[in-house]
Parts: C-alpha cells; sequence; structure tokens
C-alpha cells in the first residue's frame, strides 16, 4: 500500500501541468548508493514541490543522512537522477547546492566554536563578500524572521538553540528555494521548537520547499504536509502525517507493531537509595556548566527521570555521581543506600551496589577495540566475580558475555566480537545489560536511548522498567521528553546547573517541564509562567 | 656602547632562523597538522641550500632549491599522514630522523667548503646612519623576508578569508567538510608552506648565519622553533617576540661566555625549552584563553565520514 502512494506521487510529475502547478522543486528519481557491505540508498524516489513542508522519516541506518548527503553534494549516487525545477542536474559539491538554492541545517552543527557568529556565517557563504556588508544582511534577516544573535559573540559562548539560529541564519542569507533540516529539535525546549516552527511556516509560505527530517513524529504531524517512509535503505511509503497517529507512522518506520513499555502495576516505592544532598561542584571542563546545589532522593523501585536541555549540567551531574570527577564536595552530599560516598571513586561506589551507563558508548562506556566480554569484564569483575588472584576466569567472563547478548537480544557474531564493530543501537543493549545483570541497587543512565532505533529503544525501558520492579533506585538523566514519560515515576529539571524540586510525572504537563527548562525555576508557581504557559500551549494547540 | 650594535646584529642573525621555520609551523599547526619533522626539513633544507650554491655559485637558486627541498620533506610527511592516515608525532619523529642522515649524507662531501655569505643589503647614505643604520637597514633580504613572512601571516589569519578558511580546517574538520572544504587539500597546502619555510630557515643557517656546512648543524633549532610555536600561542605577532627573546638568549650564552660569567653553556641552551614549558603552565591553568587560538583538531587524522 505504501509503494502505491509514492508511485501515485511520482505519477503526478506527469499530470501537474494539467493541475497549473509547476514543475516539483526536487524530484528524486531512482537514487541508489551502496557502500562496503551495505546498501544505504536503494532505488529511492520521491518528489518536493515549492512551498511544501516534506518529512523524511526512517531509523538510523534507514538510509535518510545518506540521501541528504546526496542531495546537498557531499556523496553522489551511484544510480539515479535528481531533477531541480524540472532539470536534471548533477551537484558535485555542497558549493553548488548552496548555488542552487539548497541549505542544509545540519543535525551535529557544523559550527566553529572559537570563531565568532559573523565569521561562522561567512565560511558557509559561497560569495566573498565583505564582512560589514554579511553584517547588515545579518541583521537584517535576523529582524525579518526574529531570530535574535548578535554576530561578534563566539560560538563557544552560545546556547545550542543559538547555535541552530546561527544554521538558520546561514541558509536563510542564501535565499533557500529548498531548506533542508536534519533532526532540528532533538537539542531544543518545546517552546524553542515553537519558535522554529514558526519560521518554517513562514518559509513554506514565501514558497521555500523543505524537507524536515525527524524521528519526532508528533512534531512531524504539527509541522508537515507529506512524508516519505524509509526502511533499509528502500522507500516503503509515503503517507500525510496530518492524518496519520504517531503509532501509525512510527510502526510505518520500523515495519512492526509498536508496544508501549508495560508500567505494571503501580509499583510501591522502598527506603530512598540514592541521596543527593546540596551538591555544589564546579566543573572541570572548558565550557562546563557548574552544577549548584543539587538536591534529589531516589526510592527503591522509583525511576526518576532528569529532563534539560543538553549542557545544563546533566554531563557533570553524572560524572559527580559516577565518581568521575574529584570530589571538592562534603562526602555526605552523595549517598548510596545511606553510605556517604562522595569522596569515592567509581570502583568503590560499584562495590557499593550503584552502576552507571554514560551517555557515550564508545570509548566511555565501552572500549571499542575490546571485546565484548573484555567489556563486560571491565566493570563486572567484581560485582560478578569475573577475577581470581588478578587473572580473568575466562569461563565466566564468557559466560556472562553471552548472557547479556542473549537476554538482551544483542545482535553480533559473539562475544569475541569488538565493541566498536556493533551497531549504535546493539552496543547500548549490551552496555545497559551489562549494568542490569549486575543487579544494582542503584542504577545512573545518561541518553538511554539517544541513536538507538525504536525497537531496541522499547526494549531498554523495559529492562529499565522491570529492574526497577525489582526494587532498584533509577535515575535517567535524557533529553528525549518522549521518553521521560514513557517510563518515569517523577521528574527534575535542570537548568544552567540547578535542579528543580522533583515532580510525580503524573502532575506535571508538557509545557511546565518546557518552561523549567528554560531556566524559569524563580518563577515557579509564579502566575505569570502558567499564563505564558497558556499562551504556548495555545500555539501548540493551534498547530 | 659600541658593543650594542654587532650584539644586536647577531641577535638578529639567531633569530631569523627560528623565525622563519616558526611562521611556517605556525600555518601547518593552524590547520590541524602537527609537523615535527622541523628540524629534519631545516637540516635538508640547509644541505641542499648550500650545496646548490657551492655548486652554481648563485646564493639565489640555492634558495629556491632550500625551499624546494624543505617542500618535498614535507610532502613526504603530508603523504603519510594525509592520504595514507599515518600517525603524525611518530611520522614527524621519523621525518627529522631521517633529514638528519640524509642530510649528513648528501653533506659528507661538502664539509670543509667555504662560500661567501649573502650580501647584506645596503642602500647607500642610510646604511650610514651610526647604529638604526647598520642595524635597520644593513641586513641580508631573508632577514626582511622573515619579518614580511610574519606580517604577511598575521594579514592572511587575521583578514582574509583564506586564512578564515585554514583556521575553521584546523578547529574542526569534521564543520569544514561538511560545509564542503576539501580538508585534506587545505592540510596538504599548509604543511607544504611549513615544509618551504623550514626549507627557508636552514638555508639561512647555511648561507648566511654560518656559511659552510657542518653535520646536524641546526643543532635543535627546529625544536625551538616548534616550542616557538606554542610558547607564541599561535599569535604571529607573539611568535616574532618570541623568536627574539629566543635568539638574544642563545646570543648572551656565548657573550656570557666571552665575558667570563661562568653560567654553564648547557643552562643557556635549555633555557628556551624551560620558557616554554612555564608558558604552557601559565597558559594551560587559564583554558579559555588558549582554547581561543590553538587549533582544536591539532594532530588529529581526518577521514571523512560516510
Amino acid at each position: 500500500m505504501g509503494v502505491a502512494t509514492v508511485t501515485s506521487t511520482t505519477g503526478e510529475a506527469g499530470a501537474n501541468t494539467v493541475k497549473g502547478a509547476g514543475p516539483a522543486q526536487l524530484e528524486v528519481r531512482g537514487v541508489t548508493k551502496a557502500f562496503p557491505g551495505c546498501l544505504a540508498n536503494d532505488d529511492i524516489s520521491f518528489r518536493i514541490e515549492p512551498g511544501e513542508i516534506h518529512a523524511l522519516l526512517g531509523e538510523n541506518g534507514a538510509g535518510k543522512s545518506t540521501l541528504v548527503k546526496i542531495i546537498y553534494g557531499v556523496l553522489q549516487a551511484d544510480e539515479g537522477e535528481l531533477i531541480w525545477e524540472g532539470k536534471p542536474v548533477t551537484i558535485a559539491s555542497p558549493h553548488d547546492a548552496r548555488e542552487m538554492g539548497i541549505g542544509l541545517v545540519f543535525q551535529h552543527f557544523s559550527l566553529f566554536e572559537t570563531m565568532t557568529v559573523l565569521e561562522n556565517i561567512a565560511l558557509a557563504m559561497n560569495d566573498v563578500r565583505d564582512m560589514d556588508a554579511l553584517r547588515k544582511q545579518v541583521l537584517e534577516v535576523e529582524k525579518t524572521y526574529g531570530l535574535p544573535l548578535d554576530p561578534d559573540r563566539h560560538v563557544y559562548t552560545l546556547s545550542v538553540g543559538e547555535r541552530q539560529r546561527i544554521e538558520i541564519v546561514r541558509c536563510l542569507l542564501q535565499n533557500p528555494k529548498l531548506l533542508i533540516l536534519d533532526e532540528p529539535t532533538s537539542v531544543l525546549t518545546p517552546q524553542e521548537v515553537e519558535k522554529l516552527f514558526e519560521t518554517l511556516r513562514r518559509l513554506a509560505d514565501e514558497g521555500c520547499a523543505i524537507l524536515y527530517i525527524s524521528h519526532k513524529l508528533h512534531e512531524v504531524k504539527a509541522l508537515c504536509q507529506k512524508a516519505t517512509v524509509l526502511r533499509g535503505g528502500k522507500v516503503v511509503g509515503g503517507c500525510d502525517p496530518r492524518e496519520e497517529t504517531a503509532k501509525s507512522m512510527a510502526e510505518m518506520m520500523i515495519g512492526q507493531k509498536l508496544t508501549a513499555p508495560d508500567r505494571g502495576k503501580s509499583r510501591e516505592f522502598g527506603d530512598v537509595r540514592l541521596a543527593v544532598s546540596n551538591l555544589s561542584l564546579e566543573s572541570d571542563e572548558q565550557f562546563g556548566t557548574d552544577l549548584k546545589g543539587i538536591n534529589l532522593e531516589v526510592r527503591g523501585g522509583e525511576i526518576m527521570g532528569v529532563a534539560g536541555v543538553a549542557g545544563n549540567g546533566q554531563n557533570e551531574l553524572f560524572r559527580a555521581l559516577a565518581g568521575e570527577t574529584e570530589q571538592q564536595a562534603a562526602p555526605d552530599s552523595i549517598k548510596i543506600d545511606g553510605k556517604s560516598v562522595a569522596h569515592f571513586g567509581p570502583r568503590r561506589r560499584r562495590r557499593l551496589g550503584a552502576t552507571f551507563v554514560p551517555e557515550e558508548r564508545n570509548g566511555h562506556g565501552a572500549v571499542p577495540d575490546m571485546s565484548l566480554s573484555e567489556n563486560g569484564f571491565l566493570t563486572a569483575f567484581r560485582r560478578m566475580a569475573l577475577s581470581a588472584r588478578g587473572l580473568i576466569r575466562e569461563v565466566p567472563t564468557k559466560s556472562f558475555a553471552d548472557n547479556i547478548i542473549k537476554t538482551f537480544d544483542v545482535r553480533t557474531t559473539g562475544s569475541g566480537a569488538e565493541a566498536g564493530s556493533l551497531s549504535g543501537g546493539n552496543l547500548q543493549k549490551f552496555i545497559v545489560g551489562r549494568e542490569i545483570l549486575q543487579d544494582p541497587g542503584v542504577l545512573v543512565i545518561s541518553q538511554p536511548t539517544w541513536g538507538v532505533d525504536a525497537g531496541a529503544a522499547s526494549a531498554i525501558h523495559q529492562a529499565l522498567l522491570d529492574l526497577a520492579a525489582k526494587g532498584t533506585a533509577v535515575l535517567v538523566i535524557s533529553q528525549d521528553l518522549d521518553e521521560i514519560y514513557a517510563i518515569c515515576d517523577s521528574v527534575v529539571v535542570m537548568a544552567e546547573g540547578k535542579m528543580s524540586k522533583p515532580r510525580p510525572m503524573a502532575d506535571v504537563s508538557i509545557e511546565e517541564i518546557g518552561l523549567l527548562m528554560g531556566g524559569l525555576h524563580d518563577l515557579e508557581g509564579n502566575a505569570t509562567p502558567a499564563n505564558n504557559t497558556q499562551v504556548e500551549g495555545g500555539r501548540v494547540g493551534q498547530a | 656602547m659600541e658593543w650594542i650594535v654587532p650584539f644586536t646584529l647577531t641577535v638578529i642573525t639567531a633569530s631569523t632562523p627560528l623565525l622563519l621555520a616558526a611562521s611556517g609551523e605556525l600555518i601547518t599547526e593552524k590547520s590541524g597538522v602537527l609537523n615535527l619533522g622541523v628540524e629534519g626539513m631545516m637540516l635538508v633544507g640547509a644541505i641542499t641550500g648550500f650545496a646548490v650554491t657551492a655548486s652554481s655559485g648563485s646564493a639565489v637558486l640555492g634558495i629556491l632549491a632550500a625551499v624546494v627541498a624543505g617542500t618535498l620533506m614535507s610532502l613526504i610527511f603530508a603523504f603519510l599522514t594525509l592520504t595514507l592516515m599515518a600517525n603524525q608525532v611518530a611520522t614527524g619523529l621519523a621525518l627529522t630522523i631521517f633529514g638528519v642522515g640524509f642530510s649528513a649524507l648528501v653533506g659528507s662531501g661538502f664539509v670543509g667548503f667555504a662560500i661567501d655569505p649573502l650580501p647584506a643589503l645596503s642602500i647607500p647614505g642610510i646604511s650610514a646612519i651610526p647604529i638604526i643604520g647598520p642595524i635597520l637597514f644593513g641586513q641580508d633580504f631573508l632577514v626582511y623576508l622573515s619579518i614580511a613572512a610574519v606580517i604577511g601571516i598575521w594579514w592572511f589569519l587575521v583578514k582574509s578569508r583564506a586564512g578564515l578558511i585554514l583556521k575553521a580546517v584546523g578547529d574542526s574538520h569534521h564543520s569544514a567538510h561538511a560545509i564542503g572544504y576539501s580538508v585534506i587539500k587545505i592540510r596538504y597546502l599548509a604543511t607544504m608552506f611549513g615544509g618551504a619555510m623550514a626549507g627557508l630557515g636552514g638555508a639561512y643557517l647555511s648561507l648566511s648565519y654560518t656559511p659552510m656546512w657542518a653535520e646536524n648543524m641546526t643543532a635543535g633549532r627546529g625544536w625551538i622553533a616548534l616550542a616557538l610555536v606554542v610558547f607564541a600561542t599561535w599569535r604571529p605577532g607573539r611568535l616574532v617576540a618570541g623568536a627574539y627573546m629566543f635568539g638574544l638568549i642563545s646570543v648572551m650564552q656565548l657573550h656570557a661566555q666571552g665575558a667570563g660569567i661562568h653560567v654553564p653553556s648547557q643552562f643557556m641552551s635549555m633555557l628556551p625549552y624551560l620558557a616554554t614549558v612555564i608558558v604552557l603552565v601559565i597558559i594551560s591553568s587559564d583554558r579559555a584563553k588558549i582554547r581561543l587560538n590553538a587549533p582544536a583538531c591539532i594532530g588529529q587524522a581526518f577521514r571523512a565520514a560516510q
């Protein structure tokens, strides 16, 4: 059925003269691209009309990024062609793409931290003009589209939202006819997302075609008029997101039914197992965030979510809890099962029954060049008794790794495979499994499903819920509010190194969390933000 | 006070080879490439310049040959590290070791040869002004070139679009690649410029500073040039100050001996490195400062992601 939709879209190409519409802004015809060992794009065809906001959906590895790179001239297709405004074109480089009027807002920002906003913009412009003229243009575009930015500030001093604005301004300056956005909202607060959408809708009204890549399906539903779904490098369907549900689109993406995580019966919480009181810590990172008076308590059986825009102290919090930072704080500012541990390193904390899963899989959570069984040994050797008299006990070490692979359905060639050879989702399942199978009393996990496909994500969520059901205190640091809503019992929000008071998940709206993420702590409970909330909510509703 | 003029002149001649080699390495490092082979490239430049000048009688030919030789050396480095993705530190060390041996091999026939030093460019009348005349207007053209090169590099890095692109590549090669700049090509060019300047610095040693060839005659100046770049925190203005300060230290070492002050010469030759270590400690205590000028991608291999 999906394929039929696509064929009919392509079929319109001939019919559009009858309708009186011009040629498509961009038509992709039969694009195929192979890499050694994988067919990233397999005969992909779709079209985008001028003024249309078109979503490109697909899981990690579905071939979205490859397709974007082909359209932007970073990669060349092996087969197939691109039709731009009715004419076949070759896009040999990003320079060509920009010349034609294609702008790209990158998923991982392509910015230079030590340079100013203006320099960053100048670097991405094709034609060299003098900086003063460029500055005027930048200020004009900022005014027109309501994207305030100081051209002379260094990028490293800017928030993620502001950084994204640079990318957008940089594209708008070239009067794009097609704007591609690759996962633009993954680092934004809900309010920032709504602002971005306003800008995009306005651009579309002016006739700019927009290709919007995201896995946040409710956003796609709110913004896009058309969607093309990729799976395994192929187009598997197309739809009108306004007429679908997030669930139906997700099922189209993964090609199977999606089951919501089973939260079980309402759980009873036990004693406090992880307690942080008045933890203040200077960041050891270059442009990091200092922690300011953090307080939280996680009880046995409870899953607490830490929400917040990236870079507001979550990394610092994780490192402080895991014992990776040298502690200047008082020993009793962190307690595991009532024991003061702030002056302990990671190994002594693990001995007390705490385990940790960091955000970065390769290089932090696992050693990429070592085998899975060696990686299993590294954090579990004490709790799982994998070592004796200073030597590695080979048999239990291997069977521990095999057990993780089996229990968590890690797709790999075996426990001897190098960690670096696994896909992101599989390695994440392995690392999460390694910590969960140690049967911890406290688990601190950062971005559990970041860059993980929907199938693996729901497996990880289920595993966390099951672990909590056994009485473990789980702290989930996540930027993904959907994830926090799906599994957490309570939530705290971090902004600028401070933490909001814990709130039960059931009594807190997504707008409230959004305002807290924006750093409005002082106004908590005040009447003014409540009004704002309604306004913001109203806008979301209109969308 | 009559010692001031000869003293200043020796400081200038001692500083110029450092400045030449370090300004080339500055550009190389700004592009994100760490080439530790400066010493080797200088030596090969020195022997090539000397050999060609001695055989042809033309210093200009000799200097050009030294520049070409330095560039070829850097091309070996660039091919290994940028095309074949070899480790930059190991390759740079190997390049130095290779340069030491290769220059000694080629130079064995030229030991004891004598050539005329590079002539000083003198402007009749002006060069005769006491003190200022000989210092400012009585040098050979490589001295002026070294100053001009630093000014040119400053202008390039701060004012030109090409310089902005070069810094961008050194700051974040993935971002630069995503915007559509050819990281490898730009790094090849920057590495070659570094090689050419190191070759020139070597030629200055064997054609002007001491117009002769001796094995290993750079005597660690390539390493000082490398240290200078860090000492200057990748800023051209500080590079001039640093080069002249290190030049001054090395000359003082000779004069101190002459004046009968018994400072061990080893202590004086240690000073530039000691100064660099101290500067490193100071700047690393305020990382925000170094961060603004240090190329963030330095020494990292770049492989374009699929």
